[in-house]
């Protein structure tokens, strides 16, 4: 991102600027000094998984939650002292669905707009544009609770755009829904983000759409472990990665350890380490690891690999092991939930 | 912004005006209007309660009462009290509803809107009124049924009165929805409210010569202060005897003091403009 001094040209001030922000809940500590900042335009995705910290940093943002401490300032604004002048400038989507099914979906738009108070006359316009935008054009008097999900969360997202925001916040937009509704819903805020300009804020657990991403935090237990490009972070990795599967791991991880001089970890069921060349390596591993070997994946670098990179552990793994929050807790000696 | 979005219908949110908070008052209530509209079986519900009072256990009680109420029907006598109990059964239905938007979600795009919190409230309460007064029209429409003149003056006295019991009734069903999070908990809290405060309220007999218990009850209870003057204003306009009128309508007294119609007002809109305060503090304080 190109970055000028504000103090010789007056630009306008970058869409997100996060400074040491941390949210305490209690004992509990959700998020623990991030800083990070998002430049006019871009999509910025926050990735991490489940109770890394990416909603209640969403939410501080958003202005729905106080930080603890730090600040954090939205177009220019603080979310603390200036929350209305942030809240008129950005939308939001959230995780849960927050449109009333009673309503139509054209009365659903209709309230939003005047509750920002949308010039009256541009509020038909806006309306029948973001209503094409995620086709929802047909569906427009009927009541929002025969849509489906994923025509809920499109919705959800025409919503949010409404008064044309500056930032448009995404918590988890794809989060269960088809993978058909989740490229389509990928391919609005593109379009968004090429017609409008909007800079776009998106928390998600899936990796593959972390690549839609300008750049990409990777988040675990409340901190920002890296923050890059999808493509600078895959050639960090600069690996290929092998998953091995094997009869005995523990005797895999040992032989790699002392014949190949690798530190093999286990994730989801398989010895997995990254070298250089991976189909190379694989001739060597059968001829020379001595366990039963009774799987082999080699694949190329992704963001999964990343994460696995800078956390130890894959997503899945980091949301499927309880047992990681006690040993969070032992390392930092505070509660978390 | 660059000049390749010209093609771009942008809509341009403005700065925070008392016009622009007007605006989400009256979006808000137009939202209750259309979910009113929409549940036509809650419309019917809402005035089946004090049908019910009115048509059946009225006439029916009359048959023992007939000696006691000086020849005024039981229904013509009870008219008043429904007419305030109907305002409380629905604007509580109305309260609910708030409830309902927290647990559905709705309540977020509501909270996190560039308005103040207490045009929310506003707006809520504004929609309540209007259904409970929709509702309430109805009923005072069938005021000839039980005997009770369609006089000029009455109907307008009985529409304000309607209008100030909506009002506070509202308040104190958006005050107890701002901290209950669960709509079953809200449900069992309002029938523990609604049926003893009709009870003690007199809607449904005289409020002198009670027990003494009964009475001091009578007195701490708000709707008391709604129905009293609601049946003074019935029943100075009907033809009845002197005696009749003092011994339905005798007037809440403190200490042997009765207590004016004026002031009995006066407390209801105290109570409902608090109440109102309250709501709307506990609504802002939420993050």
């Amino acid at each position: 991102m190109p970055t000028v001094s504000s103090e010789l040209h007056p630009l306008p001030p970058p869409a997100i600027e996060v400074d040491d922000l941390v949210k305490t809940y209690g004992e509990v500590e959700a998020v623990r000094g991030v800083s990070f900042t998002v430049a006019r335009g871009e999509v910025f995705g926050f990735l991490g998984p489940n109770g890394a910290g990416k909603s209640t940093t969403i939410n501080m943002l958003c202005t729905l939650a106080w930080p603890t401490s730090g600040t954090a300032r939205v177009n220019g604004f603080d979310v603390v002292r200036e929350r209305d002048d942030v809240r008129r400038h950005i939308g939001l989507v959230f995780q849960d669905p927050t449109l009333d099914g009673q309503l139509t979906a054209t009365q659903n738009l209709r309230l939003h707009a005047e509750l920002y108070d949308i010039d009256p006359g541009a509020i038909p316009a806006r309306m029948d544009q973001m209503l094409e935008m995620v086709d929802l054009t047909d569906r427009r008097d009927q009541p929002v609770m025969t849509f489906s999900g994923g025509m809920k969360r499109r919705l959800e997202i025409a919503r949010g755009l409404m008064h044309s925001p500056r930032v448009l916040f995404l918590d988890e937009p794809t989060i269960g829904l088809d993978p058909q509704t989740r490229s389509a819903i990928w391919r609005y805020v593109r379009a968004l983000q090429e017609r409008e300009g909007t800079t776009i804020f998106m928390t998600t657990h899936y990796m593959d759409e972390a690549e839609f991403c300008d750049r990409i935090a990777i988040v675990d237990r409340g901190e920002i472990v890296v923050l890059d490009t999808p493509e600078a972070l895959k050639a960090s990795v600069g690996a290929d990665r092998v998953a091995v599967g094997t009869e005995d791991d523990d005797a895999a991880l040992t032989a790699l350890r002392d014949r190949f001089g690798i530190e093999a970890t286990i994730a989801e069921g398989a010895a997995t380490f990254h070298v250089a060349s991976g189909e190379a390596f694989v001739p060597r591993l059968f001829a020379e690891l001595g366990v039963g070997i009774t799987s082999v994946a080699v694949s190329r670098p992704t963001l999964d690999d990343v994460f696995m990179r800078y956390t130890g552990t894959t997503i899945r793994d980091a949301e499927a092991t309880p047992g990681r929050e006690r040993s969070a807790m032992q390392v930092f000696s505070k509660a978390r939930q | 912004m660059n000049a390749a979005v010209t093609d771009v219908i942008a809509a341009r949110v403005t700065e925070r005006s008392w016009r622009a908070e007007a605006r989400a008052v009256r979006a808000v209530w137009w939202r209750e209007m259309i979910r009113f509209a929409d549940d036509r079986v809650r419309i019917v519900t809402a005035l089946i309660q004090p049908l019910l009072f009115l048509f059946v256990l009225a006439p029916g009680l009359q048959t023992l009462s007939a000696a006691s109420t000086d020849g005024v029907d039981l229904t013509t006598f009870m008219f008043p009290g429904v007419l305030c109990m109907a305002m409380w059964f629905s604007a509580m239905i109305s309260a609910a509803s708030l409830v309902m938007d927290r647990q559905l979600g709705f309540l977020r795009e509501m909270m996190v809107a560039p308005v103040r919190r207490s045009s929310i409230v506003l707006g809520k309460c504004l929609g309540g009124m209007t259904a409970a007064m929709l509702q309430g029209v109805i009923l005072l429409a069938l005021a000839g049924l039980v005997h009770v003149p369609y006089a000029p003056v009455l109907l307008l006295g009985i529409f304000g009165l309607q209008l100030l019991i909506a009002f506070t009734v509202t308040a104190l069903g958006v005050m107890v929805a701002t901290t209950i999070r669960q709509a079953q908990t809200f449900n069992s809290v309002m029938q523990v409210l609604v049926f003893p405060t009709v009870f003690l309220s007199g809607a449904m007999y005289p409020v002198s010569g009670l027990p003494a218990w009964l009475g001091v009850l009578n007195r701490l209870n708000p709707l008391t202060y709604a129905v009293d003057p609601m049946r003074r204003l019935v029943f100075n306009h009907l033809d009845i005897s002197e005696a009749a009128r003092h011994r339905l309508a005798p007037g809440v007294t403190w200490w042997g003091w009765r207590v004016p119609s004026l002031a009995e007002v006066g407390i209801v809109l105290a109570l409902g403009l608090a109440m109102l305060a309250v709501a709307i503090f506990q609504f802002t304080r939420t993050e």
